[in-house]
């Protein structure tokens, strides 16, 4: 087990999201960087589905009851195991009585944290991920127990390296695929789509980051019609809306691009006023 | 129909855009007969209006591929007939003014007394268009012009779970406390989703709804009775 002491800014558990009940209205949630919080568990040789803690912005205060092995990746945030400094994308094992705690945040936003044999919060339809109203809660609250599978201390080597000097927080232009309604507009307004820097606005959460800039203007809408985590939509006052992991599943915006889930992941660790450009891709 | 890509993993296929039960019927049938092959490489159907999204395996397949075997399937006369009946649900709706807040200024504004309203709106059979914006929220076409009402200027930050409203030429059901800027004219005792079960929502695109009047004791009744798990929402199946 592991008890919260603080719950952090927006802490929940996700694991790669609950599929098969999108044609119910049930998001899909899982984690918003799935390329980090995979690495995470490949970093403990867990299967790549395990339930991992998502740290948003500021950390949370966590004491271990229980013996395991964790690790950190993702965002760049100062991290403590009984106030010394540990390594982000470093496996550790931790005991009984071991206090974990986070600080400073230099890149990104969002961090992963995970045990041996991932978290083991309730399952409801086939995942673990947090999302209210679908699981009891929706975030982490201070005295939260969570429960991992007791694991002897590890001392085997991770199967896998993973090159922590991929520039992900530095890239700032988004792979894109053409949206349904790509078609819909004209050059001049596609062109203005993909030449445009986009700002993160404020508004911007698990649901959704909304761009700032006003850029093509229209009465377009259509009839509602299934979206994706990565769908972007274009609103009539000529702003994007990215839909992230806990989305909607219908929508009645024009579609204009469809965003890759590594385009996904890297637009996860970007926070307001952080700027992106689109490039399209073609479908294989 | 057209088959669109739609991201890495995805084919949208889209029928004409309109709204029309033929339409619902061809992708229910279509459906029926994708699940029916039991494919390993299809993860997830959903479908709206004239529209489905299909999420399919891409480490094994590519788009033409799917789109192929799709398109086979969809052809294929031989598949065992779709069921082609018709699921009426009945869902009880208690329109007293304390649930239906707005029922009092639907009425002044659309000069039509309360209780021709709540006739207008429980005589007919609705159609399940699709479901979505919330986990069990129902699309349903078939509300009578004479209760199209335009939503609320500011919605409201919450509405009660199991809300019955109007908004613009769409009638529906809150599943869950959510903000909402619909007319609220009633609410039904009834869980239209619930995660506990098997099936958290036995409704589908497709089946039929109708609103049946209840009084406040009754509304008490059903409620007591649901919670306790001794509540089926009652159908009819039409053949």
């Amino acid at each position: 087990m592991v008890k919260v002491l603080q719950p952090g800014l927006y802490t929940s558990i996700q694991d790669m999201g609950r599929f098969g009940h999108t044609n119910l209205g049930v998001p899909v949630s899982g984690a918003m960087d799935s390329i980090s919080a995979g690495f995470a568990n490949a970093l403990l040789n867990n299967n790549k589905n395990n339930a991992v803690m998502e740290i948003t912005m500021f950390g949370p205060k966590l004491v271990f009851m229980a013996s395991t092995n964790i690790v950190i990746t993702g965002a760049e945030m100062s991290a403590e195991l009984n106030n010394n400094p540990i390594l982000i994308y470093k496996a550790y094992p931790v005991q009984n009585g071991d206090l974990l705690s986070f600080g400073k945040l230099k890149k990104g936003i969002r961090c992963y944290l995970a045990v041996s044999g991932g978290f083991r919060s309730e399952i409801i339809l086939k995942s673990r991920s947090f999302y209210s109203g679908i699981t009891s809660q929706g975030l982490l609250k201070k005295n939260d127990l969570l429960s991992f599978e007791h694991q002897e201390i590890n001392s085997k080597q991770p199967k896998v390296t993973i090159n922590t000097k991929i520039p992900f927080y530095d890239i700032n232009v988004i792979e894109v695929f053409k949206g349904p309604e790509f078609e819909l507009f004209l050059s001049e307004e596609q062109k203005k789509l993909l030449s445009t820097t986009f700002t993160v606005s404020n508004d911007n959460n698990r649901m959704g980051y909304r761009m700032g800039e006003e850029v093509v203007k229209h009465t377009k809408s259509i009839i509602t019609s299934p979206v994706l985590p990565g769908t972007v939509q274009l609103l009539p006052s000529g702003k994007l809306i990215i839909l992230m992991k806990d989305a909607q599943t219908t929508g009645g915006y024009p579609r204009v691009f469809q965003l890759t889930e590594k385009s996904i992941a890297i637009l996860a660790q970007k926070r307001a006023g952080e700027t992106l450009k689109l490039k399209l891709i073609a479908n294989k | 129909m057209t088959y669109k890509p739609f991201g890495e993993s995805a084919i949208l296929i889209e029928w004409p855009q309109i709204i029309s039960k033929e339409i619902l019927n061809d992708i229910r049938v279509f459906v029926t007969k994708i699940e029916l092959e039991n494919s390993e490489y299809i993860l997830e159907l959903n479908f709206i209006y004239c529209s489905l999204l299909i999420i399919y395996n891409s480490k094994n397949s590519c788009f033409n591929e799917i789109k192929n075997s799709l398109e086979a399937v969809y052809e294929n006369e031989l598949a065992i007939s779709v069921k082609s009946e018709k699921t009426v649900w009945h869902i009880p709706v208690c329109y007293s003014e304390e649930f239906g807040i707005d029922l009092a200024y639907l009425s002044s504004e659309k000069k039509l007394p309360v209780e021709k309203i709540i006739l207008l709106h429980s005589s007919v059979h609705y159609t399940v268009y699709g479901i979505g914006f919330l986990p069990g929220f129902l699309y349903l076409g078939g509300l009578t012009e004479k209760l199209y009402f335009p939503r609320r200027n500011s919605p409201r930050l919450a509405v009660p779970k199991g809300s019955v409203a109007i908004g613009g030429n769409q009638t529906g059901v809150y599943p869950q406390s959510s903000p909402g800027g619909w007319q609220i004219i009633g609410n039904t005792p009834i869980s239209l989703f619930d995660v506990k079960k098997e099936t958290p929502c036995v409704i589908t695109p497709g089946d039929e709804i109708r609103f049946n009047p209840i009084s406040k004791e009754e509304f008490e009744t059903i409620k007591i009775a649901q919670e306790a798990g001794n509540y089926e929402i009652k159908k009819v199946i039409n053949g």
